[in-house]
């Protein structure tokens, strides 16, 4: 059993959907992506993803659109990712990065994942990546013990979706909508449907994210999933915030808030 | 086009059925949009099945667009060339580029599959306005994204695009050019895909668009061969044509890929210089990556992130090219060269001085390409050239170039 699953069977004998929360390093600095991201955890996120900052983030929308782009106007590099996961992780939360395919391609892929596992990251969710075009990723995580996470959404077929859920490891990323990262008002319809859907495929724990931004949404998404993933919403926080510090007060502020949500209606 | 589509013999068919030009192509997309892709390569497919599609579009491109385009030689360029200059007339379309054969197509394909809304990106807005022009044709809601740069150096035709009914959204992330108003129309369908059909204007993006595309504009070569074989009773010595994306590129070389004796050249904005950084020479200076959903050659640091591009021409301003031009460099069967900002203006001068056709600036860059390789054929070489567009949308760009007095450099 992977860092990742252990996670949500924790959370389940808790009672509780586990809490993702998703911080792009590099913003609002290298060190303040860190300290964001242990801020989650000792709010209480049980799991975090580390965005790999990308020139082009096609479904991401406005919030983390700004975060990434200021991340890398001030010159985040890879290696500073790999050094915000070993910083994470060493608190003792697993850590995946989450990433656009283009910069791992480059990087290459058997040498991301050695160097993730090595910085004690725990896999890699990749939004712009299918089963399709995964097979040297797929290699290289069995390798090196990494989770794959794919995302299905509402449009997949079941056909994709036993699929997809036939090669991920760790979890299942449920897009809870059609459409781009970003805080919505209302939690989407097509949520606890896709989530039944998948469960018909697999034993792995189903997290429901895009979209999900309050408690309430949480403790309704925690009614029917295992997860909730939140990341516009914290990287508001931190786009809010006057300051650094006062912005990472507030995401454990909001991690807290969540995690007592994902913790309802269960 | 059934006829046409179908490859002669000793051309093996590209892409295999997941997409794929050798290593390059495929899709590398959320998986919210693998659903449409899937409906549209199985609407595509069986389109090109149904004589009612083939003959309906053949009606549109003959009865509409002006089909087929002339074949025009260029007697006094060719003096200037050293060489015999054919141009292959898209500048005579409606809407005055080869953008509309494509239109056309993927309008009928939306239709088909009972959508009612069609999205598109834009960079000199050529794509813009045939795609606002298909859509009051069917009576499709359209929206356009542009990158906020261009619709100021592209003014016309945002106002074209107005006139005609469509909604130019003026994208302002990034380089607010083509890159960027592409990852906005991305943005857009993947929330609004069951109603929307995203109608990419070149060969580039996930499967099946390089290919459908591509298939849309083969008719181009497959008048052009024919044509240059009557006018001249032989096959040209060379083909050129601009490559942003590459979708006149594509469509200008395919029906000569197995006309082994048929140099196949595709002219690059070179910009400032290759050697700069400011241009957008993608096969001649980039490198193998993801981008918009497919692997192709692309402009990116060594990290991946995507270069900034710079070119005159706002249709060429883009970091990436269509999968098929990849392979068809790795294979060699296509070269690609770089064309400066200054070759490329020089050529679109003498064109208009010479010819009395004011080209668009990225037809510029492949009749710059026509001027290199004239001497080299010498005067009984034949070089067919795809003049692409026409440059009234260019008029403000060039004037500001040329500068009174010294527009001749004659």
């Amino acid at each position: 059993m992977t860092a990742v699953s252990r996670a949500f069977e924790q959370a389940s004998a808790r009672n509780r959907a586990a809490l993702v929360g998703y911080v792009p390093a590099g913003f609002p600095s290298v060190a303040g992506a860190i300290a964001a991201a242990q801020a989650m955890a000792s709010g209480g996120a049980d799991i975090i993803e580390i965005g790999l900052p990308y020139s082009d983030p096609l479904i991401d929308g406005p919030v983390i659109q700004e975060a990434v782009h200021r991340a890398l106007t001030a010159g985040t590099h890879v290696r500073d990712v790999l050094a915000t996961v070993t910083a994470v992780a060493a608190t003792g939360v697993p850590v995946l990065v989450m990433t656009y395919w283009n910069p791992v391609d480059q990087y290459g892929v058997a040498a991301f994942a050695r160097d993730l596992a090595a910085a004690g990251g725990s896999g890699m969710i990749t939004p712009d990546l299918t089963p399709e075009e995964a097979g040297p990723w797929l290699e290289a995580a069995a390798v090196h013990s990494l989770d794959p996470v794919f995302l299905v959404a509402p449009s997949s077929t079941d056909e994709r979706i036993a699929r997809i859920a036939k090669v991920c490891g760790g979890f299942v990323y449920a897009a809870s909508l059609m459409g781009i990262t970003g805080a919505r008002g209302k939690l989407s319809d097509a949520a606890a449907g896709l989530v039944a859907r998948v469960r018909a495929h697999t034993a792995l724990p189903v997290a429901v994210g895009l979209g999900v931004s309050t408690p309430a949404q949480a403790a309704q998404v925690a009614g029917f999933a295992d997860g909730v993933i939140v990341g516009s919403a914290f990287v508001q926080r931190l786009l809010s915030a006057a300051d650094e510090q006062s912005g990472i007060i507030a995401v454990r502020d909001l991690a807290a808030e969540l995690a007592q949500g994902a913790g309802q209606d269960r | 086009m059934t006829s046409a589509a179908a490859p002669r013999a000793g051309h093996e068919p590209v892409p295999d059925p997941t997409g794929h030009f050798g290593r390059f192509g495929g899709r590398f997309a959320p998986e919210a949009l693998m659903a449409a892709l899937d409906e549209l390569a199985g609407a595509y497919a069986q389109a090109q099945a149904d004589p009612s599609f083939t003959e309906e579009l053949a009606a549109l491109l003959r009865g509409y667009a002006g089909r087929p385009t002339l074949l025009t030689r260029a007697t006094r360029f060719s003096e200037r060339a050293g060489c015999q200059v054919l141009l292959k007339r898209e500048d005579l379309t409606h809407t005055g580029s080869h953008k509309i054969n494509n239109v056309l197509g993927q309008a009928l394909l939306t239709r088909r599959m009972g959508k009612t809304r069609v999205i598109a990106e834009t960079g000199a807005g050529q794509h813009g306005v045939a795609t606002a022009t298909a859509c009051a044709l069917f009576g499709l809601e359209c929206v356009v994204y542009m990158g906020e740069e261009d619709t100021r150096r592209q003014a016309l035709n945002v106002a074209r695009m107005r006139m005609l009914g469509a909604e130019v959204v003026a994208v302002t992330a990034g380089s607010r050019t083509l890159k960027d108003a592409m990852n906005e129309a991305f943005r857009d369908w993947v929330a609004t895909v069951e109603t929307t059909h995203y109608c990419i204007g070149s060969v580039g993006g996930p499967h099946p668009f390089p290919m459908m595309v591509r298939d849309f504009q083969r008719v181009i070569g497959v008048e052009a061969r024919r044509q240059v074989l009557e006018m001249t009773g032989r096959l040209p010595d060379a083909v050129v044509a601009c490559v942003g994306g590459g979708s006149n590129a594509i469509g200008i070389f395919h029906e000569f890929l197995p006309d082994s004796s048929v140099r196949l050249v595709g002219c690059e904005a070179g910009g400032e210089g290759v050697e700069t950084g400011r241009h957008a020479a993608t096969l001649v200076a980039g490198s193998a990556g993801v981008i918009h959903g497919m692997r192709t050659y692309l402009l990116q640091d060594s990290e991946g992130q995507t270069l900034t591009t710079h070119s005159i021409s706002a249709g060429l301003d883009y970091p990436g090219v269509g999968p098929e031009h990849s392979w068809l460099k790795e294979t060699g069967r296509a070269s690609y060269r770089a064309i400066t900002d200054e070759q490329a203006m020089a050529a679109f001068s003498v064109l208009c001085r010479t010819e009395g056709i004011i080209p668009a600036l990225e037809s510029a860059h492949a009749l710059a390409g026509a001027l290199q390789l004239g001497p080299e054929l010498g005067p009984d070489g034949l070089i067919l050239v795809n003049l692409s567009g026409r440059g009234d949308k260019d008029v403000a760009t060039a004037s500001a170039w040329l500068q009174p007095g010294t527009g001749g450099r004659e």
